[in-house]
């Protein structure tokens, strides 16, 4: 029988090494998985590249995660935002290697190592200093940029209700970079609010088929928090 | 500004609002227009800001405010959102500026300083993402410089991608014969507002 439902988060979580490519789901606070990042910085791994759109809000989750310094490197679009303190001072420090790439773009390259594509032309970033040293070509009178997959050795993503074949419904615009982060890893664990039967999800409604997913974890619902800009 | 811009979105359009200044044209759409907008982060059909004590954070815009969903509007993930864009299925885009070149390049991610933290977000993405590209910005910086320029100082978001800017000042397409200016603010004229444009305009008759 199959069955990806991990009875805790620990367990989740066990077998991520120094070293691992973790792509984390999330723009700001929506989708992002501040469960199972805290059972990341639990679990100890260092040495890590992240893979998020930001890099953190305030001090919980992922900035959270960049304080611990167990973070290498992060591969993102907009790091910089009012309340992004911790890694803005990392990155000043020099202790946080930063790889900025153009939103699209990094949702494609995400999307490109899942479906097994081994690097497109884009015309998003051309003649700009993001595409710098990057091979060119026109095509049909239209300047492109070569860009490469992101594979990653886990993924990390935030659903809404998942079943024990990993099949995963999101929540609103909390979807973001689940689905593609889902499929661009060797390994990803899914939390949900809610674990329902098999077959009780409506097939037109699953929006992450369970091949993509080899963990899912239940954890209490909470309401997702501004994150992004100071609170006034 | 932001009325003026709204004016220019035709009914049925799918838009995309940049963050800034852009924001503010949602609020001036005529109600008798049906105009669609879409949100970078997965979202078409987004509507107003909900009452205070209402936000759901997980509807949020690209400015990661929170939002509503008008009926008929969906969600999607951040690859389908970008590919909406880049495959040119948006008619419209609005963006901030710092500066915009008379040949429409676009420069609004990065002022350049040394000490500043580059972010880029959906910005050049964003700028050749649409059908039209149009700019809201002030005419002049905070210290009289015209941001309508022959050539960007600043970093690159997007090389002739801009058709069209609304300044506080005027309205200038960019087009293959120079910049046209087909409106400007009661009480200025054409060559006072040339005096202040630092590439040449050409009136449009």
């Amino acid at each position: 029988m199959i069955n990806k439902i991990i009875p805790s988060i620990e367990q989740a979580l066990a077998n991520i090494h120094d070293g691992a490519t973790i792509m984390i789901g999330g723009f700001g606070g929506a989708g992002q998985p501040a469960e199972l990042i805290d059972a990341l910085i639990e679990q100890g791994a260092r040495d890590l590249v992240i893979v998020n759109n930001n890099a953190g809000n305030g001090e919980t989750g992922l900035a959270a995660l960049l304080k611990t310094k167990r973070v290498r490197k992060i591969i993102c679009s907009f790091p910089r935002q009012a309340d992004s303190q911790v890694f803005d001072g990392l990155y000043r420090a020099g202790e946080l290697e930063l790889e900025l790439v153009p939103q699209g773009n990094l949702a494609e390259r995400i999307r490109a190592a899942g479906a097994g594509i081994g690097a497109f032309f884009t015309p998003t970033g051309y003649g700009t200093a993001l595409a710098k040293g990057k091979e060119t070509r026109e095509i049909n009178g239209k300047m492109y940029v070569l860009e490469h997959p992101i594979h990653a050795d886990v993924a990390l993503i935030k659903a809404e209700r998942g079943d024990r074949w990993g099949n995963l419904t999101y929540r609103k615009t909390a979807r973001n970079f689940g689905p593609i982060m889902a499929s661009a890893a060797k390994l990803t664990i899914a939390s949900v609010h809610e674990i329902v039967e098999l077959g009780s999800l409506d097939p037109e409604s699953v929006i992450t088929p369970g091949l993509f997913v080899h963990r899912v974890v239940q954890v209490p619902r909470s309401a997702t928090g501004p994150a992004g800009f100071k609170a006034a | 500004m932001a009325a003026r811009v709204a004016q220019d979105i035709p009914d049925g359009a799918v838009v995309n609002l940049g963050i800034g200044l852009p924001t503010l044209v949602a609020n001036q759409l005529p109600s008798d227009r049906e105009v669609i907008l879409h949100s970078e982060n997965g979202v078409i059909g987004m509507g107003p800001a909900p009452a205070k004590g209402e936000e759901d954070y997980d509807l949020i815009n690209a400015g990661k405010q929170a939002v509503t969903l008008l009926p008929g509007g969906c969600y999607f993930h951040h690859a389908d959102s970008f590919g909406m864009m880049r495959g040119g299925h948006l008619d419209v885009c609005v963006l901030g500026a710092f500066q915009v070149s008379a040949g429409g390049d676009l420069a609004n991610w990065h002022t350049g300083a040394a000490d500043a933290i580059p972010a880029v977000g959906g910005a050049m993405d964003l700028a050749i993402g649409a059908k039209k590209t149009y700019v809201m910005m002030e005419h002049l910086t905070k210290t009289g410089e015209s941001k309508l320029v022959s050539a960007c100082t600043y970093p690159l978001t997007g090389i002739g991608c801009v058709s069209r800017i609304y300044t506080d000042l005027a309205v200038i397409d960019l087009t293959a014969d120079g910049a046209k200016v087909s409106a400007i603010v009661d009480g200025l004229s054409f060559e006072e507002l040339q005096k202040l444009t630092s590439v040449p305009l050409i009136m449009a008759c």
